[in-house]
C-alpha cells in the first residue's frame, strides 16, 4: 500500500493501539522492578526512596541461592538435552519418509499443547510411581519433555531451508553419513541450535506448574517465589522477579537474533542470483 | 578420445515403487568423451545420473565403472562427482572452504589440500573471490566454484546435472564455452544431463536422446540431426517434416511411399529392408525444403497454405499446413529465397524436395 492512500486516523489509531498493548504487557513488569528499588515494606505510591536493602536481603538469603543453583542445573541440563533430542527429531523428519509419519510428527509436538496442570499432575503420578519423583532430575525430566518440540519446531524450521541436494553433494564429495552430519547439517543448523538451547533454557528457567508438582524439596526459585508469597509479602519476590525476567528476556532476544540473522541469509544469496 | 569405455550401464531398470523411472538402459560412456544426456523433464535422464554417481542403486542390471561392478559402492567411496543443479554450494563456507571440502573429507593433508585449492581457484578464475562467502558471488562465479569444488580430486569423471539451467542466456553461451574447454583441456569423462537441445549438440561429442525411461538415439550430434532414428527423436529436435504411410513398391535403392497427402519417393539409405506394404516414416529437415508458386517437373511435391512466417535471424520458418494429409509443415529458407513467395496467411505454395532429403526412420 502506498503511503498517500493511508488514512492518516487509523495509522495514528493503529500505534496508539500498540502502544497500549505494550504498557499493558510490561506495566506490571515494571512496576515489580522499581517497586524493588524501593525501600518501603509495602507496595504503595508514593515511592519512599530508592534503595538496594531488598537487593542485600536476597542476596544473603540462602534458600534463593539453593532455588537459582537448581533452577541453574536443571536449565543447563534440560536445554543440552531437549536441543539434542529435539535435533535427532527434527533431522529424522528431515531425511525419511516412514509410515505413520504425520502420527510421529503430532506426537512430538504434543507435548506443549497439554495444559501444564495435567501435565504437571500426570508427571508426578508417573515419576513418583517409578520412584523418580521429588528430586532434582524430576525437574530435568519434565522439562525435557515439555521442551524438546520448541527445540525440535526451531531446528525443523531452519532444515526446511536447506537445499535437499546440500547433504547429497556431502556424500557425493566424499563424505560420509556421519562426516556430511558433523561438517555440513549442524554447522547449516548452528544458529538454529543455538536458538533452541537459549529457548529451551529460558522455557525451563521460568516453568513453574509442573516444576511445582515434581521438585519436591529441590525447589526451583519460581517454586520458591510462590513460598514467599504464601508466608509474607516481601519486595523480595519484585527483585527475584526481575532478576528472572530479566535472564529469560536475555536469552529469548539472543534466541530471536541468532533466528533474524538465519533468515537474513538465504535472501542475500537469492539477490545475487 | 578412445573408444574403450569407462562406464557400462548393463540392463539397468530403476523403479520407485511402482513407477518405472528407467525402463531398462544398455549404454557404454567411453573414456575421455563429452556426453549429453537429454530428454523432455522425467524422463529418466536425472535418474540415470544419480545411478552413476551413486545416489540411487539400480533395481536391475549392473553399473560397471572402469570394469567393476559399482551397484552398490555408496557415493563417497566413488570418485564421480557432480555439479547440481541447485549448485548446492555450502552457504556457511567460504569459496575457499567449498573447494577444499572434498579433500578434506578424504584426509588429504593441509599443505596439498591448500596446493590443490590454491591451483583449482586460479584455473577457475575465483582466486580473488577465496575468502568470500558464496552467497555473495554473482550466478557464473558461483558456477565456476561449483565445478572447482567437483573437480579438485582430479576425478576420472565428472557428473553434471543441468547447470546451466539457472543462467541467463548470454552467460550460458560463455559457460558452454568454459565446460567444454575445461573437458578438452582435462581429457576427462563429462556426462551431461540437459533438456536443451542447444547446449547437448554445441558441447557433447555423443548425445544419448531419453524419452519414458528409454534410450531412443545415441550417436554424435549431426547423425542424430541428420538421421533420427524415430519420430520421437524426430518431434524432439523439431525441425523435420514427419510423414507416415505404406510402402507401394520397392527396389533399386528407391522407395515409393503412399502418404494421405500424396505418393512420395525417398532413398531407401541406411534403412531395414522395406517391403511393398509395410509401414514406413520419413522426415524431411526443414532446411531441405523448396518453396514455389508452380509445381516443380521433378522430385516430391506437396500443396499446402501458409500458416504464418517466424523470423529467425538470417533466415525465416515458415510455417504450413495440409488439411487433407493432417500435416503441419515448415520449411526454413532466407529472406531473399522468400522474396517471389506470396506468404500471407491462407496462400497457396508448393514444397518440393528431393528423394535423397527424405530420411526413412529405421526404428519405426
Amino acid at each position: 500500500m502506498s503511503p498517500h492512500n493511508r488514512n492518516q486516523w487509523i495509522d495514528w489509531g493503529l500505534k496508539l493501539y500498540i502502544l497500549l498493548s505494550f504498557a499493558f504487557i510490561f506495566a506490571p513488569i515494571a512496576a515489580s522492578f522499581v517497586f524493588s528499588l524501593n525501600v518501603d515494606r509495602f507496595p504503595s505510591m508514593p515511592l519512599g526512596g530508592f534503595s538496594t536493602i531488598w537487593y542485600e536481603a536476597v542476596y544473603a538469603d540462602p534458600l534463593v541461592w539453593e532455588g537459582l543453583r537448581n533452577t541453574l542445573v536443571t536449565g543447563v541440563v534440560v536445554s543440552l538435552t531437549a536441543t539434542a533430542i529435539g535435533f535427532g527429531a527434527a533431522y529424522t523428519d528431515f531425511r525419511y519418509r516412514f509410515f505413520g509419519k504425520p502420527v510421529y510428527l503430532a506426537l512430538a509436538l504434543l507435548p506443549p499443547t497439554i495444559p501444564v496442570v495435567i501435565l504437571g499432575l500426570a508427571m508426578l503420578a508417573f515419576l513418583a510411581n517409578i520412584r523418580l519423583s521429588g528430586e532434582i532430575y524430576s525437574v530435568i525430566i519434565a522439562h525435557v519433555v515439555m521442551c524438546a518440540p520448541f527445540a525440535m519446531a526451531i531446528i525443523r524450521l531452519r532444515l526446511s531451508q536447506m537445499d535437499p541436494s546440500l547433504e547429497a553433494a556431502a556424500w557425493n564429495l566424499g563424505a560420509s553419513e556421519w562426516m556430511a552430519m558433523r561438517h555440513v547439517i549442524v554447522p547449516f543448523c548452528r544458529p538454529a541450535i543455538f536458538a533452541a538451547l537459549f529457548i529451551t533454557m529460558a522455557v525451563s528457567f521460568d516453568e513453574f506448574a509442573v516444576a511445582w508438582f515434581v521438585s519436591g524439596l529441590h525447589e526451583t526459585l519460581p517454586v520458591k517465589v510462590l513460598g514467599f508469597l504464601q508466608g509474607q509479602v516481601s519486595p523480595r519476590i519484585n527483585v527475584i522477579g526481575t532478576f528472572v525476567f530479566l535472564v529469560s528476556m536475555t536469552l529469548v532476544v539472543l534466541a530471536q537474533l541468532l533466528l533474524m540473522k538465519r533468515s537474513a541469509a538465504p535472501k542475500a544469496a537469492g539477490k545475487v542470483e | 578420445m578412445s573408444t574403450e569405455a569407462l562406464v557400462v550401464f548393463d540392463g539397468v531398470i530403476k523403479k520407485f515403487g511402482q513407477f518405472l523411472a528407467v525402463e531398462r538402459v544398455d549404454f557404454e560412456i567411453r573414456k575421455g568423451e563429452f556426453l549429453a544426456i537429454m530428454g523432455s523433464s522425467g524422463c529418466g535422464k536425472t535418474t540415470t545420473l544419480r545411478m552413476l554417481a551413486g545416489l540411487e542403486a539400480p533395481t536391475e542390471g549392473e553399473i560397471r565403472l572402469a570394469g567393476k561392478r559399482i551397484n552398490d559402492l555408496p557415493t563417497w567411496q566413488r570418485d564421480t562427482p557432480m555439479v547440481w543443479q541447485s549448485l548446492a554450494l555450502f552457504p556457511f563456507l567460504t569459496v575457499r572452504e567449498n573447494v577444499e571440502f572434498s579433500l578434506r573429507m578424504r584426509k588429504i593433508e593441509k599443505a596439498e589440500r591448500q596446493r590443490r585449492v590454491d591451483e583449482w581457484l586460479e584455473r577457475m578464475q575465483i582466486t580473488e573471490f577465496a575468502d568470500r562467502n558464496v552467497a555473495h558471488l554473482s550466478g557464473g562465479q558461483r558456477q565456476r566454484v561449483a565445478l572447482a569444488r567437483s573437480l579438485v580430486t582430479e576425478p576420472e569423471i565428472l557428473l553434471l546435472d543441468e547447470p546451466l539451467s539457472a543462467l541467463d542466456a548470454h552467460l550460458k553461451v560463455r559457460m558452454q564455452t568454459v565446460l567444454s574447454n575445461l573437458q578438452r583441456e582435462l581429457g576427462i569423462t563429462f556426462v551431461y544431463v540437459t533438456h536443451s537441445q542447444s547446449e547437448a549438440f554445441s558441447m557433447a561429442d555423443r548425445v544419448v536422446i531419453m524419452s519414458r525411461g528409454r534410450i531412443e538415439q545415441i550417436g554424435n550430434p549431426q547423425e542424430i540431426y541428420r538421421a533420427p532414428r524415430t519420430k520421437f527423436v524426430a518431434e524432439f529436435l523439431g525441425s523435420s517434416n514427419i510423414f507416415s504411410g505404406q510402402v507401394t513398391t520397392a527396389g533399386n535403392g528407391m522407395i515409393r511411399i503412399a502418404t494421405p497427402a500424396g505418393e512420395f519417393d525417398a532413398v531407401s539409405g541406411a534403412a531395414k529392408a522395406l517391403g511393398k506394404g509395410d509401414k514406413a516414416t520419413f522426415v524431411v529437415s526443414d532446411d531441405r525444403i523448396q518453396l514455389s508458386n508452380q509445381r516443380p517437373e521433378t522430385g516430391n511435391a506437396l500443396r499446402a497454405s501458409v500458416v504464418g512466417e517466424e523470423f529467425v535471424g538470417a533466415t525465416a520458418v515458415v510455417h504450413l499446413e495440409n488439411p487433407a494429409g493432417g500435416l503441419e509443415l515448415k520449411a526454413q529458407k532466407s529472406h531473399e529465397e522468400l522474396e517471389h513467395l506470396d506468404l500471407s496467411p491462407g496462400a497457396q505454395v508448393w514444397l518440393s524436395w528431393r528423394p535423397e532429403a527424405a530420411h526413412i526412420l529405421p526404428g519405426e
